[in-house]
Formats: structure tokens, sequence, C-alpha cells
């Protein structure tokens, strides 16, 4: 039987263009999580390169906040939506602006309401209570704007961060961009929904 | 003074382009046994290093974003992952657009160009696109029968899935087995069984079965990256590189075709380019030129190509280049549908794009408000992941914490769009010309584009935006933003990327630029291959069609050669 996990992905793709054999989409998705694997191990952990340690620590704990773990699969922090953060920042100033501005901006924040605290110093109550207000809309006010700006790009890339990872991947439930021989579709995934749909 | 470098060789043909026709013209050319030069005004396309289909975001270190973060500041032109294709700005390239015109204008500068990315949708053209019952826009020197078995060619060589459906909207063809619908297409489909609306599998270039010795699809649904096995069609791949195995095809690449040279006859004798790298003029001799650059660029060189006998440029005494430009009709709505919500997973991927479309099918409605049509684009299933996938719904959601985080896991997939792309009827308003004052980094006089829609076209649009609501409305689900008036609502020009028009034919040589084989109607070994040609811009995506009548062209080219009549 033809075990792909044994071959890289250039070999791979010619032997499909050999039409020599069809494997299945979890084999293909195999391959691409050991490519994924083989570069993380090699690094160790992550030291950032554009944020400071403070700053980096901050950036990990709002993600925890947007995306956490729970029963269902890890979050932000234990997917490094962090590191990628850090590494966009080390890749464009504009970047990095956003974040060290967004993150004194919180800081300063949570100064002015405990006491003199830093966001990663302050309670998870007073961290949550400070997203409560940052994370809408509804919220704006010329004092907030700024905070609540900063928090929907945070948002937007912690979640780009995250479901771009392999635990992202493996959260939504993505099965594609594998190696078939024909395309069929679940009977149980089409009853599912044309029950609920009303037009089945 | 410069130095202007001619080939020694006289080739039997220069094709300018190497597109959908110019690929074409290669192969049918190469096959006839005639020595054929390709001009590419972009790079060698190297499959193995250039398309990125099996890679992803998470094994390149930026994700897609670009190795700057391109991607978050509006820097990035088109997606990391896509395969190399072309442009919406190219800096040395410039172009304009008249006072109260809004245009853009996509150029590709890559061997293949568009094919290798295209959404590989494949239409033929029906009996009344060729020949217009409302009057409206001029008859093609063709008709539907005349076209029928170069589209069986066309097919057969390419490969597009499809069903026989006997629909005088959507004629049938030579096609490869369809593949079965995704689950949201299903229920589209049950949706406009309800509202009376035809919903029928698509007609791709994507190849359910091993065609000339190019692999059958591996289902990976990336087409839009490229394809390495060449399943999805692209004029590279399926017809370039084999041509250059037979010896009979050069390539230059880097090569900006500049002018149609031409002798004391009237007769194109070599084609004038600029060698990008060397920013030198060179000339390759022939005895006759495929000019296949895309509509516009096509409009273009054969402008800038004055002569005391051509002072209007070649081939124009018409002064029909650049007149009845077009592009499709352009609008899109989403739709949130609950049914879908939490769908058991599973691989949706299939061919990249839509495994069912709706043809037009109100083509003897005579209470509608505009005339001719459109067809719809289907969207949804599970996608593969990328940098800003879920941007939207963090947006709507707001939030945080594990909210978020459901809502999120919960609409994967609940997502359906719907795209419109229909005819727009050509209208003097509507035109490229040599802009009178400025030139490109090659020293080339550039365009300078007019656009307006017409009211049919709005009215099309306003019929789109309640037919995609009904449809959506059908499967229990909510419409996405907001709406818009139909004149806003409707696509810029020339961003549906299916420019036509510019050097259209006709069986009058005082009113068009071609007879019905692409041959200039003033010079007999000019020919032209893309999208030019084409009279007017029916609902149906122009590629297949590209192909189709470049085949017949080149065929046609080939047999007068051999006569002596070219």
């Amino acid at each position: 039987m033809f075990n792909p996990g044994q071959f890289s992905r250039r070999e791979l793709m010619t032997r499909i263009a050999a039409g020599l054999t069809a494997v299945a989409a979890a084999d293909a998705q195999h391959v691409h999580e050991q490519v994924a694997q083989e570069k993380t191990a090699s690094k160790g952990p992550y030291k950032p390169k554009a944020l400071t340690a403070h700053e980096y620590a901050t950036v990990q704990r709002l993600g925890d906040l947007i995306i956490p773990a729970d029963e269902h699969s890890p979050g932000a922090l234990a997917a490094g939506a962090a590191d990628f953060i850090d590494f966009l920042c080390n890749a464009a100033d504009e970047m990095k602006d956003i974040w060290t501005g967004g993150v004194l901006w919180i800081d300063e924040e949570m100064k002015r309401r405990h006491d003199g605290k830093m966001f990663v110093e302050a309670s998870p109550e007073q961290q949550t209570a400070l997203l409560d207000v940052i994370a809408y809309r509804k919220n704006q006010s010329p004092e907030l704007n700024p905070g609540i700006e900063f928090f929907a790009f945070c948002r937007r890339l912690v979640a780009d961060a995250y479901y771009t990872s392999p635990i992202g991947f493996k959260e939504v439930g993505y099965m594609g961009n594998g190696v078939m021989s024909s395309f069929s579709v679940p009977k149980e995934a089409l009853d599912y929904a044309m029950k609920r749909s009303g037009l089945g | 003074m410069l130095q202007i470098i001619r080939s020694p060789q006289v080739f039997d043909v220069v094709v300018v382009g190497s597109g959908a026709g110019g690929g074409t013209a290669v192969k049918v050319l190469t096959d006839r046994g005639l020595n054929v030069a390709l001009l590419e005004a972009g790079p060698m396309l190297n499959p193995a290093k250039d398309f990125k289909e099996h890679i992803l975001p998470y094994q390149v270190d930026h994700r897609g974003a670009g190795q700057h973060a391109e991607m978050y500041f509006g820097r990035q032109q088109w997606g990391y992952f896509n395969a190399p294709n072309g442009y919406w700005n190219i800096p040395t390239e410039p172009y304009t657009v008249a006072q109260g015109s809004e245009w853009r204008w996509f150029r590709s500068r890559i061997l293949g160009g568009r094919t290798n990315h295209y959404g590989r949708i494949s239409l033929r053209f029906s009996d009344y696109d060729f020949q217009p019952e409302d009057g409206l826009s001029e008859a093609w020197p063709v008709t539907y029968e005349e076209m029928s078995p170069w589209y069986d060619k066309a097919e057969g060589f390419i490969g597009v899935t499809g069903t026989k459906e006997g629909l005088r909207t959507a004629p049938d063809g030579n096609f490869l087995p369809p593949v079965p619908p995704r689950v949201h297409e299903s229920l589209i489909k049950a949706a406009c069984g309800k509202l009376n609306i035809p919903c029928i599998p698509s007609r791709m270039a994507m190849l359910t079965k091993s065609v000339h010795g190019r692999a059958a699809c591996h289902y990976c649904g990336q087409c839009g990256r490229g394809c390495q096995t060449a399943s999805a069609f692209s004029s590279s791949q399926a017809m370039i590189f084999p041509a250059m195995k037979t010896g009979r095809l050069k390539v230059i690449t880097g090569a900006m075709a500049r002018e149609l040279m031409t002798n004391g006859d009237g007769k194109v004798t070599a084609v004038s380019y600029i060698d990008k790298a060397t920013r030198t003029e060179q000339q390759v001799r022939c005895k006759a030129v495929v000019v296949a650059a895309s509509a516009c660029e096509s409009a273009r060189l054969l402008l800038n190509s004055k002569s005391a006998r051509f002072s209007n440029g070649i081939a124009n005494s018409s002064g029909q280049v650049g007149k009845n430009l077009t592009d499709s009709t352009g609008f899109s709505m989403s739709g949130y549908v609950p049914a879908l919500a939490g769908m058991p997973r599973h691989n949706a991927d299939g061919i990249g794009g839509m495994h069912l479309y709706v043809p037009w099918w109100l083509h003897d409605d005579k209470k509608k408000d505009f005339p001719r049509g459109y067809h719809i684009e289907l969207g949804g299933g599970f996608p593969l992941p990328h940098l800003g996938t879920f941007a939207g719904d963090c947006n709507r959601h707001e939030g945080y914490g594990k909210g978020l985080k459901d809502a999120i896991r919960e609409q994967y997939g609940a997502m359906v769009s719907f795209a419109g792309r229909g005819e727009m009827i050509p209208n003097k308003d509507t035109w490229c010309e040599i802009d009178p004052a400025k030139t490109d980094a090659y020293g080339i006089p550039v365009l300078r584009f007019h656009f307006k829609w017409s009211e049919h076209e709005v009215k099309q649009i306003a019929h789109m935006q309640q037919t995609f609501a009904s449809i959506i409305e059908a499967m229990g689900g909510t419409v996405m933003g907001r709406p818009r008036d139909a004149a806003r609502a409707i696509s810029t020009g020339g961003t549906i990327i299916h420019e036509a028009g510019t050097v259209k034919m006709g069986k009058d040589a005082k009113t068009s630029v071609l007879n019905s084989h692409c041959q200039a109607h003033d010079v007999k070994n000019l020919f032209v291959c893309d999208a030019g040609p084409m009279v007017s811009q029916p609902d149906k995506n122009v590629t297949l069609s590209i192909v189709a009548f470049s085949w017949r062209a080149s065929e046609y080219l080939a047999d007068e050669m051999r006569k002596g009549n070219v």
C-alpha cells in the first residue's frame, strides 16, 4: 500500500502527475502536518524579534482571551498566535507601530482604572472588564475609539494567526487540499443540511 | 544611435501573447509544421516552483501576508498563494482613464497569461449571441452552426466537464463527466427548483478524466493557484510546453511588443519589441503575425503601428480599432444559511470553483425590463483557511472568547455566495485610444480608456440583486451586507477581467477590423486571436470562445500559407 508519509511533497506531486496512485485526503494532510511539525521542532521556543518581552507577553494574553483553549481544542496561546504577530511586526514597521501603540493604550487604560497596573498584571476579571468595553463598536466614544479600533485589529490578527495554524485547521475541521481519485459528498452531511433546510 | 537588432531567421508566424488565444495559435501552427516565434511580455513559467496549490499557510513563515506584511497594508496585488499571473498596476506600464470614466485594467505578465489562474468556466455562446434578435448590437460574421465544430475541438482538447441539458441559453458540448454537487450546491439547486430557476452541472476546464496525457484531477480544490499536474487547463502547460518540444517554437520572454513593421505592399514583415531586460529594440521577422496580447493590448499594438500607408494605425481603415470595448457586468451577494451550520465535516474541495451553476433562464421572458442576460456562479463549502478567511466573522460577531470561537466554528461552511456575470452591450462611450501625451517605461505610447455602463446593465444588476436574495431566502438564509443601489453595486468596468471587442470582426471592411477568420480586412497576413475580435460580450465567459476562434483562425492561416495566399 502506498503511504504518502514516506514521500516529500515534491515526490508526492510527481507520483500524482504520473497517475501512479490515488491516496486519501487524510494521508496528504499527514504530509502537510509532518512538514509543519518538522519546521516547528527545529526552532525551539520562540524569541520575539520586534516586540519587547512585555509587549509580547501582552499580545500572548490578549490572544489567549480572544481565542481561549476549551474542550474542543487548544487556543491562540498554544497555536503561537503571538509569535506570528511578532513576525509580522518584524516584517513591517507599520505593523509594529499598531501593536506597540495598542499595547501602550491598553496598559494606560488599565493603569487609570486599577492603581497603575499594567494589563498583564491585572486580574482576569479586570482584564475581561476592559475587553467587554473595547470589544464592541457600540461603545464608541472619543476616549475609547483608539482602544476599540486596536482591539478590532487585534482580534482579526489573532484569528488570522490561529486559524492558519495546524491547531486552527483542526478546530474548524478543514479536511481538504488532499489528493483524491474521485470526489463525493458524505450522505450524512447532505441529509443533515437538507433536513434542516426544509427543502429536502 | 541605438542599433536595432533583427533576427536573421524569418519565422513563418510570430505570435504575440501566450494566453488562451496565443497558446492555441502556437499549438495549432506548430502541429501544422510551421516555425513559430512566441513573444511574451512577462517571464517564463516554472510550474514546479511557481504553483503553490499544495502549500498550506503555516508552511510559509509569513503565511501569505508577504515578506513585509504587504497584504495587511493593501500593497499586495494578488494573493501570495495564487498562480503568478498579473497585476492591476504595473509601475513601468501605466495607462490612463479619461475624466469622468472609471476603469481598471488587469494585465498578465507570465507565460500562459491569465490561463494559469483563471476560473476555467467554459461556456459556449448561443445561436442568438452570434445573431442577436433584439438589434441592440451587431451580428457576428459567423453563426453558431459554423462555430460548433470548433467548440467541439476546443472542448476536446482542453477538457470541459458538463452534462447535456438541451438548453438554448447554454448549448451542450463535448463534455467530460461532471463532478457531484457539494452540500450547499444541492441546497441551492433545491431552492432554485422552487423558484423555477435552472441549476445545472458546471462546465469547467478541469479534467475529470485524463486527456491528452494530462493527469485527471486530484480534487485539491486549489485551481486558482495553478496546477502542477496540469489537470486544470492552462495554455502554458497544455499547449506551449508541448509545442516547445516539437523544436518548431522559439519562446522569447520579457518581450514587450511595440510595433508591427510593414513593407511597401502593406504586409507585416516583422514585429518590433522591446527586450525588457536590456531596454533595447529588437525585431523578429515573419511571414505572418498572430496578435493575441489581450483585447486592449492588441488594440494598442495595432494603433501604435503607424506608417505612411497606415496613418491611423495598422488594419484600422475602419477606425474601429479600440472601439466596441466591453467587460462583463459583475455583482456578488453572500448569504448565511443556518441549515448548513454545524454540518458534519468532510472534504468539500472538489474541483476549484463551482460544481453547479445557473445558466441564463429568461431569454424568452417578455416582461423583464432589460435586454440580454447573465449567469450565476455559486460559492460556498469549507474553504482552506487563509489570512482573512474569518475576518468577516470577527467583524460581525465582535466580542472575544469562547463565544467568538464557537460562532466561527458553527458558521464555517454555512456561507453561500452568488456572483452574477452578465452581458454588457457595446456603447459609444466605452472605448480606448492612444493617450497623446504618455508613454510607458519602454517608450511605447499607452492606452487611454473611456467607460460607461448604460441603463441596460444597471437594470440587469437590480434583477441579480432580487434573484440572489430570493434564492438565499428560499434556503432559509439571510442576506449578508447592506443593500446598495444597483448603479453603485455594479462592478467597476474592467474588474471582471473579461475585456473584449476592441478589434472586432465583421462582414463589412468599412465597419469592422477583421473578417470572420480573425484576419485583418486590410492586411492579409495579420490575425488577431484573443477577445479583441468579439463583436459582443455574451453572458458566457470568453475563454472557451477565444480558444475556438483562435483554433479556427490558425487552421485557416496554415491553409492560406500553404496555398500561398498569405
